[in-house]
């Protein structure tokens, strides 16, 4: 499949550069032994193809359309002081690298790929390793950052950058990805009209997948996994979120799915897996939770009283500590058509509709959300005792927070 | 032998003890008499460190016996009413008690034949009928060959030829030098048997005289006639 | 003493309701790991029967042991044997005989399908738990000669451990949430050995990551290695300042 689409790739810049003339970088027998060297000779519409070794050349700058393409992986480091590639303009294809070692400086963000002002640009089948920022993009459209390998190195908060960070940009595609290590693996500011898909994204310091302001995006089949948070959505609208798995995102602060401030979206068909929180919601209106898998999460669902006209239908609720968390009284969202597996109701009409009604709210979720310290009690008889007494008399739980055609069968999912 | 000085012991606000000073030797086979709730029982109770006194000394050969717990080792107590686990078997009773004492060499198996306890080894101590179950008792007491022996209405709930049989070993100790206390307010039962008399009345000691001087007193023939004069005097 | 230990040992391994006790455990820990999907769940549960059971039959079955053997005790009292030992054996051979149908029941399967620190931790909780309780009885049942009274003392007791104090730790949480009271009431919830078992165990869990903010005050009171010798010289100040002062009555009182 890799190796496909590299030629799939090179067919493509050929085609493309049909016209242009293919330059060597490499040790002795080669006609370049630097980078500098060769682009400075370079046209528009040329080949560079570099070859094995390690190339210590401080910042390159490459403004002009040309595909360059490393052979067996070549090295290209920063010597922790320098941007590595900084990218500017259009019609520009990087393939086959190994870049790291990006300088450190914080005021300028460098990272191991810069893409600036620039369009029609592919970032493909490189490693990058041990940088700041992995890629940084920004005012820019049209990129494709497909079948990378980024990882970070670092152990400090604050000398660690994202994996692929991305500021006003648009028509981005991430595609099948790996990231790891980074602060953040993907984020995204005032970036729209963006596709992330099949990307894996696990052990970041704070979210495998991160927006702000950011609208009009999607993210299908990916894998955000022992993440600080699985993915984050901040102050954005229409995000389409199909098919990720949440996976062990598993810690004191953690989130599988962090709502905060997003409206007119759609969750649907995701797994969410032994995540703390799988999702945590604040802020979020018109929303639509469909058809998701909620497994062995501490908290299926935290709704803060905050959000409004979501719809939670036709999901699977399997093991989890907590259903659903709220801290809100008034109930604003529709939960009906679930399967829940604490319910424990009957189905006399066969119609594999639950015919009483389901709480998912326990005495004891709310207790928690109003008071945290109370979470000192948790697992203890007294618990359980509450629970099991709020289920016949419901006194602290809001009395119409229900799901009222629980469905009796987990949907195949 | 066993010297009681100036013991007084209260539950609550009923005093069991005032002021009593007792003084037992080897040879004596002592009588503590008096009506019901007198004391007696506190007083063996509180020989044998069962129960504390709140002031006073008892003295076992001399030591105190509030620090010391050897000096039960030498003495053979029956209780008035032998309680005993109710599961376990007079073997394991009889086992378990061998087992603390284990310093005895020669047991002393008079009672334990007479009794013919042999044959009820296996029995299970809750299936046992009152009179038996003092037998055990009486054993329990004799077997180690004590110095002492304390026994508590003894011959209650025992048929006649087994009281009979208590009753010469516990004279045939006498003769072999060895303290004998006796509580019991069948007075009939305990002619012949004692030499001395302790009476006690409301935790006190009313008199504690020998036999003989008790009879040649009152000139009654026996000891229920002799107590009972005394009683009378006291009273006028 | 050993002789009066190892009697009362004997004596209670033979005892229908501690072999009832270890087979019922025995049943339900084997049954717990091969029902539960995951060996945490079924160490949860595990904890629950620690949490619950353990303490209330060890001081049911202590405070009604010692009763029954008020005669016994009696019989040795009359014997040249050191009063404490007396009592020091009741109290050796009742923990030591729990402690031993606690290990066999639930300590075995739990090492086989559990994770070796938890396990371990669980196990230990287990055993001390029943210690405190069998000295809890003894602290109860020497107040009263009345064996109904007594075994309500017991039952209280153990009430007051597993449900009461909760309330009250509730009550106290919601009384003062205005205040930052985390530390201090960290400190009163491990005053309470059930409590203190309960968070010792769910902080060496996965589900310690939902205890939150509590959980990571809770953490560095109590997470380090310092931490756990400390709520393990909590246990054991629970298990053996009860015992030593019924010891001390024990040790004065009229039988």
């Amino acid at each position: 499949m890799k190796i496909c689409s590299i030629y799939f790739l090179l067919a493509l810049c050929m085609w493309q550069t049909a016209q242009g003339r293919i330059l060597h970088i490499g040790k002795s027998i080669y006609p370049f032994t630097n980078i500098k060297q060769a682009l400075i000779n370079s046209l528009p519409g040329d080949t560079l193809i570099i070859h094995k070794g390690v190339y210590k050349e401080g910042n390159i700058v490459i403004n002009k359309p040309l595909t360059i393409i490393g052979d067996s992986m070549p090295t290209l480091d920063g010597d922790y002081r320098f941007e590595v590639l900084t990218i500017m303009g259009s019609h520009i294809t990087i393939s086959g690298l190994r870049i790291q070692h990006s300088g450190f400086a914080v005021l300028e963000d460098p990272g191991g790929i810069k893409i600036r002002n620039s369009s029609f640009v592919v970032i493909s089948n490189n490693e990058l390793v041990d940088n700041f920022f992995g890629v940084y993009v920004e005012y820019s459209t049209n990129i494709l950052i497909s079948h990378n390998h980024i990882e970070a190195h670092g152990i400090q908060e604050q000398s660690i950058g994202n994996g692929i960070h991305s500021w006003k940009s648009d028509s981005l595609q991430i595609i099948r990805n790996h990231i790891e290590g980074h602060r953040d693996g993907i984020y995204f500011e005032f970036v729209t009209h963006t596709l992330v898909w099949r990307n894996t994204a696990e052990n970041n310091i704070r979210y495998g997948l991160h927006f702000m302001f950011s609208n009009d995006d999607n993210y299908f089949t990916n894998v955000f996994r022992n993440n600080g948070a699985g993915v984050a959505v901040m102050f954005s609208k229409r995000v389409n979120m199909r098919n990720n798995k949440f996976e062990k995102n598993w810690g004191s602060a953690s989130y599988g799915l962090l709502l905060k401030e997003i409206s007119d979206s759609d969750i649907e068909g995701n797994h969410f897996l032994y995540n703390t929180s799988a999702i945590f919601m604040e802020g979020t209106s018109r929303i639509r939770a469909l058809r998701n898998n909620f497994v062995g999460n501490g908290w299926a669902m935290q709704v803060q009283a905050s959000c409004l006209d979501n719809a939670i239908n036709g999901n699977n609720f399997i093991n989890n500590t907590f259903d659903i968390g709220t801290n809100g009284s008034v109930v604003l969202n529709n939960f009906d058509n679930n399967y829940w597996d604490k319910y424990t109701g009957y189905d006399l009409d066969k119609d594999h509709i639950g015919d009483v009604p389901f709480r998912p709210l326990s005495l004891f979720s709310v207790v928690v959300e109003r008071n945290p310290s109370s979470m000192l009690l948790f697992r203890s008889f007294l618990v359980t005792l509450l629970d099991q007494s709020e289920k016949i008399f419901p006194t602290l739980t809001p009395e119409n927070f229900m799901d009222k055609m629980p469905a009796m069968r987990a949907y195949p999912l | 032998m066993i010297v009681v000085t100036d013991v007084n012991k209260s539950f609550g606000t009923l005093k069991a003890l005032r002021h009593v000073h007792v003084n037992c030797q080897p040879g004596e086979c002592i009588a503590l008499i008096g009506p019901n709730g007198c004391g007696k029982t506190t007083l063996i109770k509180s020989i044998l460190g069962m129960v504390l006194p709140d002031s006073g000394k008892i003295t076992f050969d001399g030591q105190p016996v509030q620090q010391s717990y050897q000096y039960r080792g030498r003495i053979g107590y029956m209780p008035q009413i032998g309680r005993y686990p109710d599961n376990m078997t007079v073997k394991q009773v009889l086992d378990t008690i061998k087992n603390l004492r284990s310093s005895i060499k020669n047991p002393d198996t008079q009672l334990y034949d007479a009794y013919q306890i042999k044959d009820i080894l296996h029995k299970r101590m809750r299936t046992l009928s009152g009179g038996t179950r003092q037998k055990v008792s009486a054993t329990l007491a004799s077997l180690f060959n004590p110095d002492v022996l304390i026994l508590d209405e003894p011959t209650a709930g025992l048929d006649p030829l087994a009281a009979e049989i208590l009753k010469d070993y516990i004279l045939q100790q006498t003769s072999r030098n060895k303290l004998v206390l006796i509580t019991s307010h069948l007075l009939s039962e305990l002619d012949n048997l004692v030499t001395e008399v302790v009476f006690m009345q409301d935790g006190a000691i009313k008199f504690h005289k020998s036999t003989a001087s008790l009879k040649q007193e009152t000139s009654g023939s026996t000891l229920a006639q002799a107590i009972t004069l005394v009683l009378k005097q006291n009273r006028a | 003493m050993k002789k009066i230990t190892g009697f009362v040992l004997i004596d209670i391994m033979r005892n229908r309701f501690v072999l009832i006790y270890t087979l019922l455990l025995g049943v339900m820990a084997w049954t717990v790991f091969n029902m539960e999907d995951s060996a945490s769940k079924g160490l949860l549960t595990m904890l629950n029967v620690v949490l619950l059971i353990t303490p209330l039959v060890s001081v049911l079955f202590a405070t009604t042991y010692i009763y029954n053997s008020s005669e016994f005790i009696e019989l040795l009292l009359s014997q040249p044997v050191r009063r404490s030992a007396i009592w020091i054996s009741m109290f050796g051979g009742l923990s030591s005989s729990l402690v031993l149908s606690f290990l066999i029941a639930a300590g075995i399967p739990t090492l086989i399908y559990a994770p070796l620190n938890q396990a371990l931790l669980l196990i230990f909780t287990g055993a001390i738990i029943t210690i405190i309780f069998v000295a809890l009885a003894l602290l109860a049942s020497i107040f009263t000669r009345d064996k109904a009274k007594g075994v309500g003392i017991a039952i209280m007791v153990w009430l007051y451990f597993a449900l009461l104090f909760d309330s009250l730790i509730l009550f106290l949480v919601f009384q003062f949430s205005d205040y930052p009271i985390e530390t201090f009431m960290t400190v009163v919830t491990a005053s309470s050995p059930i409590d203190l078992a309960r968070i010792m165990n769910l902080i060496q869990m996965e589900s310690s990551a939902m205890l939150g903010y509590t959980g990571a005050v809770f953490k560095k009171f109590f997470g380090g290695s310092w931490g756990l010798l400390l709520s393990a010289l909590i246990m054991i100040v629970w298990a053996t300042v009860p015992f030593l002062i019924s010891l001390r009555i024990f040790n004065k009182k009229d039988l």
